[in-house]
């Protein structure tokens, strides 16, 4: 659906349902470079069972007009902005990657707005290579390809998708390749500096669920302990075999936790 | 962090899509000969029915074997999926049952496959679909024939007979200038000689049952998708209501909503292959993982054969033309330098001196050559157009696609290059004499 955000007009998946003021809502809110559709199967599940989505275009993603948001507090005090135009209340709040940062930080910036969070493929800090920001600061074709050469597990390279004839490492590439010059480098940036992460995690008091890819060389496991440590009610489900692109290379395993959990 | 490694084109024939089998661990792909698969639960079984979980319902509409296929040839040909079909006249229907519709218009090429042509010229017009054919070699021809109900630009990388290289980079730039995409017909490339997405193509479909098989034993096609081609906006926006607008079939799902990348696949599969059918057989998905494995070594074997019976026959008395590009007098030489650098692959025709019986002589004195409607077999092929593949075309329309009553068509195989020469030459003689 076309959002009106103040003159600048911003898009949300919503499973092709219209919201419904009865519902529960679920936003996601995509990584760097990305767009909605990287929640298509996870979206589309919780829309038509029942739940109101809004699966986001961050500013200057995919469909979303306006500036890319440059900082992870920016992109939190963002979200309760969509709610507010599209008359949501209160929401659970899903991030991955640069949109676990800001699914954490929106909990904690707007607690009487968000229900829930689930982090996927969160880490705190989450640090950025010199060599792929250098390359996005460049607007160089080699930042996606580090990023797709990192997102997925060494076995998924070779594909093996559970969506039929899809392939995924090509996929990735071409969400990636219409990024606007500039834009993943804000991306990264906002990833980068975020460094409010611990703080943020200990004001949090709703409950939350990460969900990590043991193979995640993007953000590992590791650097997600010390987020995880510091959050009081948090339960996680740690994904075998997977990488960063966890919502590709398992996709009903992800739905499936996010199930239990929302 | 140092730099990922990703995979390349050899071992992604090899491995591509493909995983040991977790059930058995069977190395190689199982043929999974089934028409449908169990559901664990209702639930499940109504979130696979609305694409909310992955996964496989019924084999006209997906197969854990020919889904293999399929990632393995996206793979290959850089696109991001793909879908088998029942044959390549199939995956071209099926890229154009997807994005057109009655009262709308395609320009092609007018060097075609016959069978292409048959489909666009005089079968779709009935379902309200018309094509104009333009020479592939004149962009201004391109352009002048575009319409405001035009949809679709189509060439093959390579023309049939003639192997005019079509000149993607300029005619996708055109396609694009008018929001329309390019789709090409890639079956005498394969993804190593030209990956079509590289230049600006859109859609790329094979007739599998030639090169990406190569034991000529079975009769598949495949469409992939670029995931490039923006359907939703610049000048492409409201052309292609089929996949920016809601679609009744589908519970209102708009597809380039709900993938940015895929959208055309979505639809393609969702209604084209579930409403007509023409899916491929988990065998004959199986065998062609078979051919892809070894294609990079064929295809060099096959370029590198046919360089020689190019050369022979360049230079043989009774030759009046041999149509090769990397041959410096044809008309796209300096083209296939930059499209084609690794070869302008095994099918090429040439042009006898004599007559028609001459002709009929010279293809029934050849021992080694099969007298057969196909190309891209390991073994060596030979046809005679005007009188098989292109019989249904006007004697006008032949010459537009440079087609004589002497073009004789051979498609070079794997065997010694001297001993298909020494056949030529003896096929040569015996035509000669009389």
């Amino acid at each position: 659906m076309r959002i009106d955000m103040h003159g600048t007009e911003c898009y949300a998946y919503t499973g092709s349902r219209p919201l419904d003021a009865g519902k529960p809502a679920i936003v996601f809110v995509h990584g760097a470079a990305n767009d909605h559709s990287v929640w298509a199967l996870q979206s589309r599940y919780f829309a038509h069972h029942g739940f109101n989505v809004l699966a986001v275009d961050l500013p200057e993603h995919g469909r979303s007009g306006g500036a890319a948001l440059t900082t992870v507090e920016e992109i939190a005090d963002w979200i309760p902005r969509v709610l507010d135009a599209t008359g949501v209340a209160q929401a659970a709040v899903v991030g991955h990657s640069l949109g676990s940062l800001a699914t954490l930080a929106c909990a904690e910036r707007h607690a009487d707005r968000v229900t829930k969070v689930a982090l996927l493929g969160p880490a705190v800090p989450m640090l950025v290579s010199d060599e792929l920001l250098a390359a996005a600061l460049a607007d160089d074709h080699v930042a996606y390809e580090l990023i797709d050469g990192w997102s997925y597990s060494a076995a998924k390279q070779l594909g093996g998708n559970a969506m039929p004839g899809m392939w995924m490492i090509g996929n990735a590439m071409r969400l990636m390749e219409r990024t606007r010059p500039g834009v993943l480098h804000a991306d990264l940036l906002a990833c980068q500096s975020y460094a409010n992460g611990l703080t943020a995690a200990a004001a949090v008091r709703c409950p939350v669920l990460a969900i990590l890819g043991a193979r995640d060389l993007m953000t590992p496991a590791k650097g997600a302990q010390a987020l995880l440590a510091a959050l009081a009610d948090i339960r996680t489900v740690t994904l075998t075999d997977t990488g960063h692109a966890m919502m590709a290379e398992q996709p009903d395993a992800v739905l499936d936790a996010l199930r239990a959990f929302l | 962090m140092s730099k990922p490694k990703t995979h390349r084109f050899d071992t992604l024939s090899l491995h591509a899509g493909a995983r040991p089998d977790p059930a058995t661990g069977a190395r190689a792909t199982p043929i999974y000969q089934t028409a449908s698969f169990v559901f664990p639960d209702s639930d499940h079984a109504a979130a696979l029915f609305n694409m909310e979980r992955a996964g496989h319902v019924y084999s006209r509409i997906s197969n854990p074997t020919v889904a293999v296929l399929e990632e393995r040839v996206a793979a290959l040909e850089g696109g991001v999926g793909a879908i088998g079909t029942a044959s390549g006249q199939a995956a071209l229907h099926l890229a154009i049952s997807t994005l057109l519709g009655a009262g709308s218009h395609i320009v092609a090429s007018r060097s075609l496959y016959g069978g292409s042509h048959n489909l666009l010229d005089y079968t779709l017009p009935r379902f309200g679909i018309e094509t104009t054919f333009v020479d592939p070699r004149s962009i201004d021809a391109w352009r002048a024939a575009v319409r405001p109900n035009t949809r679709l630009f189509f060439g093959e990388t390579l023309g049939n007979p003639g192997l005019d290289v079509l000149d993607i980079p300029n005619v996708a730039q055109l396609a694009h200038e008018h929001g329309l995409p390019l789709l090409v017909d890639s079956t005498f490339t394969t993804p190593w000689l030209m990956r079509p997405f590289d230049h600006g193509a859109d859609l790329v479909f094979h007739s599998a049952t030639k090169f990406l098989s190569g034991h000529g034993v079975v009769i598949g096609g495949v469409l992939v998708d670029s995931g490039r081609f923006d359907w939703d906006n610049g000048a492409a926006r409201g052309k292609f209501p089929t996949l920016t607008e809601p679609y009744r079939g589908f519970h209102d799902m708009v597809f380039s909503e709900e993938s940015t990348t895929a959208a055309f696949l979505l639809r393609a599969r969702r209604e084209g292959v579930r409403d007509f059918g023409a899916c491929m057989a988990p065998f004959t998905a199986f065998q062609i993982l078979q051919g892809i494995e070894t294609l990079p070594l064929r295809m060099q074997r096959h370029v590198d054969n046919t360089r020689k019976v190019v050369a022979f026959l360049a230079a043989h008395p009774f030759v009046s033309a041999v149509g090769y590009p990397e041959l410096p007098g044809h008309p796209d030489h300096a083209l296939a330098k930059v499209l084609l650098p690794r070869g302008c692959g095994a099918v090429f025709s040439f042009n006898l001196r004599g007559t028609r019986a001459q002709g009929r002589k010279f293809i029934e004195s050849l021992n080694l050559f099969s007298h057969l409607a196909n190309v891209g077999d390991a073994k060596s092929l030979v046809i005679h157009p005007a009188s098989t593949t292109h019989f249904r075309m006007s004697a006008e329309d032949l010459v537009k696609a440079g087609i004589t009553e002497g073009t004789i068509r051979l498609s070079i195989g794997l065997e010694d290059p001297d001993d298909l020469i020494e056949d030529l030459s003896r096929a040569l003689y015996a035509a000669g004499k009389i």
